[in-house]
């Protein structure tokens, strides 16, 4: 196991927090007295105009202080992230099945309950949009479509000129977010009329401008603090907006702290979730397996309201390359808008989407020429197989894919190093034939095995949001705040800036503190999202830490009566100097004090180098690319299609990792997320556009049977240190996730085994790929 | 309904106390919750995630004491009136301060990640190391779901807790007597909403008086309903403690499983580790194969300390795993009222969807299994298929008997299964048709059309009928391949 290798491991900083209980999460921070509970009145319809809507039994029930309605909504009734098209609560329809149209505000969360169930509403049934294909009979689409394209020639062209076509459409599957934490926001009106709100979000700014929006308030009336989050994955960074903006205008309401914790089963119907998408394809490819020309529909479930749909749709599609160099593309994108949850960001945001029609497209082509899949991947990588073809490293939005050198090893392209590495560490090639021996012994059980790549951009692809803050404290007695606008939610982001912190002030993480994320601290932060976090916020702690010693620096060269030239150090808990002086960093504090100099600075970080042409979908959007590659091996039942993982092989590039045990962690959680996204996690939706999966009886997340035991390692790449980036690391939340479609890989290789003719059609195979697809997809080869 | 708050005492992590509830069934976790013990999490409400796991403490026959992980957000808290109880903040007390090795090796191994799932982790491995077995493995977390980590820290932390030492905890008092206590902390409990009789006559005179009155065992399925709303709308009379429930025994040829006796303790039982002064029963590994193997896929820990096959013959749901096993096995069900006791076969009982046999003043006092086959050979297994493979709810369950005479020939066979129908249901027909063949794996293809015309199971979002229909002959099929495999 690689984590052996790497030592120290440096533990979470909540970690025994988080082992005694003693972590304390939203809903448990200490509240004022008296806080009250709300709980949701949910619609009984998809899609219908709200004809009446009566309260009033539910005033007068017991506990009960307020029901919130549409009406009594002071500013704008809209939380949405980029368009105003999410009313908080609806005034004339509602949009989606479970939908809350009013909110009761009590003193127990049971009398809430009961309350809600008084209020009494008519909802005149709208014919809903619930299918990828009743939006495409409706036209029923969120903006314009997008398009990426790339080609000297016209995009029909270069297909009909190909050797070989494949058209066929691909569906993937919604995902829950299933964070074990739901979303939980308390605020009160404090005695300087500040309304303060504790929220789990992955976005305090943007929190506290839609509670300000919502409340008609001014940002500087709102403050929006974060502890901890009990995990985000993207679902908390817009869609704790609305709960927080209820909260505030409870507590405004009636003057007494309000609090909401979801109920899971309330949580998993009012949330939006990863994005479904259907994608109707045509590529052309040679003889060789080589991609020519791509053309493609990518059609994504936005929802009811836009959210944050535009960039998700955005990063789909500059994703579809994955690792892969398309030479002719034409990709349009579309947002249906039906009548389901607003659906949200999600890891990957839209890349693990784009990244498996490539995969399944790649598949196909290896299945129709007969050709070893990942002889297939490799020679389509960007540089080719071996890295040699200069002609082949720009993706389709113009970005070229090698980045700088460093350490004596002239600009890379990773994917290569990665990629061989992978295949010696998942002993690829003795596994294949050992494969192909069981499935020559066995009839009703086989095995399949896969090794598929990740190539994922890092940055917000909108350029402006990538830009960060910091607020570093040193107090006269040398211990440390630092305040940074990144939000905790399991990542490690605060353990991570913690030893940034501690790195560059040169003293033991002992003496610093990572403070509770607060918009009084840190203003108009970006989310924490994009995989960026670390990143953003650790190159402006680093900043501001710089600047305070810079001034440190300074009194210590007049104090020792050094010259210009002299060059500081803070290392080992002191400043030392290059001719030999030193002072403990703590009386160096103490020393700057006396000289009335500062011992707070702000930092500030904008990520260098971007450009992102909006009408164009063209430009460098990425600061550079997170890559990884996974060999997984699986055994399918052919009489259930139940499936085992039987080894899984990962191999990830995190950079000069800051904290090794945390990105290991971030790997392999991101690894089994994605595989429980791909294989097992279903949502469904009845007839009638309402989601029968709201709880985890019936919604399954993978457990830790089903991580192989034995057969599963990680290896971060060595030698990887990113020029440029914080300490050379590289961002580690999102990429791995999509090291997941190995699996889903490793079981169409089994499926195949199943054929008893030699037809070589691409094999189909539902996405999720539960039992009861993998069993039809083997029926479909054994008929 | 305000202000009828009731205090149940408790001993919590080491120290006598009261637990104030809004009702006797307001569970565990609210009332911890409520008393600002926020360490144990909520993270679904359903015993389906394990974050409120918390451990039970009792005495074992030698004196030791034992931990046993519960859902905290399924047990109502005036069941537990009396009990033992730990939680994640109790630990460190318990270790003289320091941290469990649990909590160290979680710790060191980066096993939390954002920390939420992490103090039903603790708990759930400080049970296992604290049990008679310190068996630490993926069965004891199985019910422990955590989204951020995979897992692979979490099992690097549990390779560290089976490698170390053995501690003991502090012994708790001997029980004044053998008897589970009927004056004392319990009566404090015992309320009309929640009745806590001290043995079977008095329950069933109890449940004589009061027909309306619900059964109310281990609490993994009527939890779900005190999760949701604190004040239960029936009386319950819990039978939890009830010592004529409580025996797992064998009687001639007869086992006899108390309705009481949980499901862990039935496992344990089967492992050639009973308790309790169970039987055991590792002797009769072929005979009671379908019992173990469907216990192994039956939800996860925390509910299968509280589960019991009474509870799964109550509820008497389609999807109960255990009752496909109870009509394969010809199970016969002891039913007992004031009125006096009758026997039911398992395939007797069941009416309808959630309907049975059962009268209004009957309990389900336990249930009688023959060892003895009707031939010289047993062929016989469980399957199970969900959509994930551990701690999940049955697309099909299916248990499968056969005995053969010493030609191969079959002179007995049961074709059981759940999932399918309102009720777990036996492919009769099919079973007809098998007696008089000799075993071959060829035999599904011959049952074949009985299976197809005997089903007609619906779509859900588990399954699409078509799936459940090709399940029905296909895990028939895969019984009859293993077998042949082993003749």
């Amino acid at each position: 196991m690689s984590t052996a290798q790497i030592a120290p491991a440096i533990p979470h900083e909540s970690a025994i927090g988080h082992v005694t209980g003693g972590a304390r999460y939203t809903d448990e921070l200490h509240m004022p007295a008296g806080v009250l509970s709300m709980m949701p009145v949910l619609s009984n319809c998809a899609h219908a105009r709200i004809v009446w809507l009566d309260v009033s039994a539910a005033r007068l029930a017991d506990g009960v202080l307020d029901v919130i309605t549409a009406a009594d909504i002071p500013g704008e009734n809209d939380t949405g992230a980029i368009a105003h098209d999410e009313p908080l609560l609806p005034t004339d329809t509602v949009e989606f099945y479970g939908q809350a149209v009013a909110w009761v505000v009590a003193q127990t969360e049971a009398q809430a309950s009961a309350a809600a169930k008084l209020v009494r509403f008519e909802l005149a049934p709208l014919t809903p949009i619930l299918s990828f294909a009743e939006a495409k009979t409706a036209q029923a689409y969120h903006m314009a479509p997008k398009l990426m394209l790339r080609g000297d020639i016209e995009i029909d062209t270069a297909l009909a000129q190909s050797e070989y076509r494949i058209s066929d459409t691909f569906s993937s599957g919604a995902q829950d977010h299933f964070y074990l934490e739901t979303h939980a926001s308390w605020a009160y009106v404090d005695s300087e009329s500040i309304v303060r709100v504790h929220a789990s979000t992955q976005h305090p700014s943007e929190t506290q401008h839609i509670v300000a929006r919502v409340l008609a308030l001014r940002s500087y009336d709102v403050i929006v603090s974060v502890v901890r989050m009990g995990g985000g994955f993207g679902g908390k960074e817009t869609q704790a907006n609305a709960f927080a903006a209820l909260v505030a205008l409870a507590a405004v309401r009636t003057g007494k702290p309000v609090r909401i914790k979801l109920k899971r089963e309330h949580d998993m119907t009012l949330t939006g979730k990863r994005h479904p998408f259907q994608t109707d394809y045509h590529v052309g490819f040679d003889g060789t397996g080589r991609i020519q020309a791509l053309r493609a529909v990518m059609v994504c479930d936005a929802g009811w309201s836009l959210d944050l749909s535009p960039p998700v749709l955005t990063r789909a599609m500059a994703h579809i390359d994955n690792a892969y160099f398309l030479p002719n593309v034409h990709l349009t994108g579309l947002m249906a808008r039906t009548n389901k949850v607003s659906n949200t960001a999600f890891r990957g945001f839209g890349g693990p989407q784009g990244m498996l029609v490539i995969e399944e497209i790649i598949s196909a082509i290896a299945r129709t020429l007969d050709l070893a899949p990942e002889r297939v991947r490799a020679h389509n990588f960007y540089g080719g197989a071996d890295g040699s073809e200069a002609n082949r490293e720009e993706t389709h939005y113009r970005q070229p894919v090698r980045d700088a050198g460093v350490n004596g090893i002239s600009g890379a392209l990773r994917m290569q190093r990665i990629w061989a590495k992978a295949l010696t560490q998942g002993n690829f090639a003795a596994r294949k034939l050992a494969v192909a021996a069981f499935n020559q012994q066995n009839t009703t059980r086989k095995r399949g095995l896969a090794i598929t790549p990740v190539k994922f951009g890092i940055s917000f692809n909108k350029v402006q949001y990538n830009q960060a803050g910091a607020h570093v404290l040193i107090y006269s007695d040398a211990s440390v705040h630092v305040n940074h606008g990144g939000t905790e939610m399991g990542q490690g982001l605060h353990s991570k800036m913690l030893s940034v912190a501690a790195r560059t002030l040169g003293i033991s993480a002992r003496h610093i503190k990572i403070m509770v994320t607060s918009t009084e601290k840190v203003p108009n932060t970006s989310a924490t999202a994009a995989s960026a976090g670390s990143d953003l916020n650790g190159q402006a702690v680093k900043n501001a830490c710089q600047a305070i010693l810079g001034r440190i620096y300074t009194l210590l060269r007049a104090h020792w009566g050094l010259t210009e030239a002299a060059i500081f150090r803070a290392q080992n808990d002191q400043i030392v100097s290059d001719c030999g002086r030193a002072m403990p960093f703590k009386d160096a504090v103490a020393l700057t004090y006396d000289q009335r100099v500062s011992l707070a600075a702000t930092g500030f970080y904008a990520t260098p180098g971007l450009s992102w042409d909006m009408a164009n979908n063209t430009g460098q959007p990425f600061y550079y690319f997170s890559c990884g590659a996974a060999v997984a091996e699986v055994e399918v039942d052919g009489y259930t299609g139940e499936w085992r993982l039987r080894a899984a092989h990962l191999v990830h590039d995190v950079g000069a990792s800051l904290n090794p045990l945390i990105d290991i962690g971030q790997i392999e959680g991101g690894f089994v997320q994605g595989m429980g996204w791909l294989t097992m996690e279903e949502l469904v939706w009845d007839a009638n556009g309402r989601l029968r999966t709201i709880a985890p009886s019936t919604y399954k997340i993978p457990t830790i049977s089903e991580v192989p035991e034995h057969e599963f390692s990680t290896t971060l790449l060595d030698n990887a240190e990113q020029p440029g980036v914080i300490y050379g690391s590289k961002a580690a939340g999102e990429p791995p996730l999509m090291l997941a479609i190995s699996v889903r890989e490793a079981l169409r290789a089994a499926i195949a085994a199943y054929a008893k003719n030699t037809s070589n059609a691409p094999i189909k195979l539902a996405c999720p790929s539960t039992p009861e697809a993998i069993l039809t997809a083997i029926d479909t080869l054994r008929a | 309904m305000t202000n009828t708050t009731i205090d149940i005492p408790i001993t919590l992590n080491g120290r006598a106390t009261h637990l104030r509830c809004s009702a006797p069934t307001q569970t565990l976790l609210h009332a911890l919750n409520a008393a600002g013990h926020t360490g144990t999490k909520e993270g679904c409400g359903d015993g389906d995630c394990g974050a409120c796991t918390v451990a039970l403490l009792h005495r074992d026959c030698d004196g030791i004491t034992r931990a046993l992980a519960v859902n905290s957000c399924l047990i109502p808290t005036a069941q537990l009136a009396g009990a033992q109880l730990v939680t994640v903040e109790g630990l460190q007390t318990l270790n003289h301060g320091s941290l469990h090795p649990t909590q160290s090796a979680l710790v060191t191994h980066g096993g939390s990640q954002c920390g939420y799932c992490t103090p039903g982790f603790v708990m759930s491995l400080f049970a296992a190391f604290h049990s008679a077995e310190k068996a630490i493995d993926d069965a004891v977390v199985e019910g422990n779901l955590c989204r951020c980590t995979g897992y692979t820290n979490i099992r690097r932390a549990m390779a560290e807790l089976l490698a170390a030492p053995v501690l003991h905890l502090a012994p708790l008092p001997e029980p004044a007597t053998s008897e589970p206590a009927t004056s004392g902390p319990a009566t404090f409990a015992d309320t009309p909403l929640l009745r806590r009789p001290g043995n079977l006559l008095e329950a069933l005179a109890l449940k004589h008086a009061t027909p309306e009155a619900q059964w109310l065992a281990g609490a993994t399925d009527l939890g779900l309903e005190f999760s949701r709303a604190a004040q239960h709308p029936k009386p319950l009379i819990a039978i939890d403690a009830l010592p004529e429930l409580n025996t797992l025994h064998i009687t001639g040829n007869c086992l006899e499983i108390g309705a009481g006796v949980s499901l862990s303790r039935l496992q344990w039982a089967l492992r050639g580790k009973p308790q309790n002064g169970d039987v055991d029963l590792s002797g009769h590994r072929n005979g009671l194969r379908t019992i173990t193997t469907m216990l192994h896929w039956f939800a996860a820990t925390q509910v299968r300390n509280r589960a019991t096959l009474g509870g799964n013959l109550g509820t008497a749901s389609p999807i109960g795993d255990l009752l496909p096993v109870l009509l394969a096995l010809d199970g016969v069900l002891v039913l007992q009222s004031v009125r006096g006791e009758r026997l039911l076969a398992a395939a007797d009982y069941f009416l309808g969807y959630r309907q049975t046999q059962l009268s209004s003043d009957e309990l389900v006092r336990c249930v009688r299994i023959n060892l003895t086959g009707h031939g010289t050979r047993r062929l016989n297994e469980s399957y199970k298929v969900g959509k994930r493979g551990s701690d999940d709810i049955s697309i099909v369950a299916a248990c499968f008997v056969l005995d053969l005479d010493p030609e191969n020939r079959i002179v007995h066979a049961r074709l059981a299964y759940g999932g399918i129908a309102a009720v777990p249901i036996r492919a009769m027909s099919a079973e007809a048709q098998l007696i008089g063949q000799i075993f071959r794996p060829e035999l599904g293809q011959m049952v074949r059309p009985m299976l197809e015309a005997a089903f007609n199971p619906l779509t859900d979002f588990r399954g699409s009928a078509e799936y459940r229909k090709r399940l029905i002959l296909n895990l028939f099929d895969k019984f009859l391949a293993e077998m042949g495999a082993q003749l």
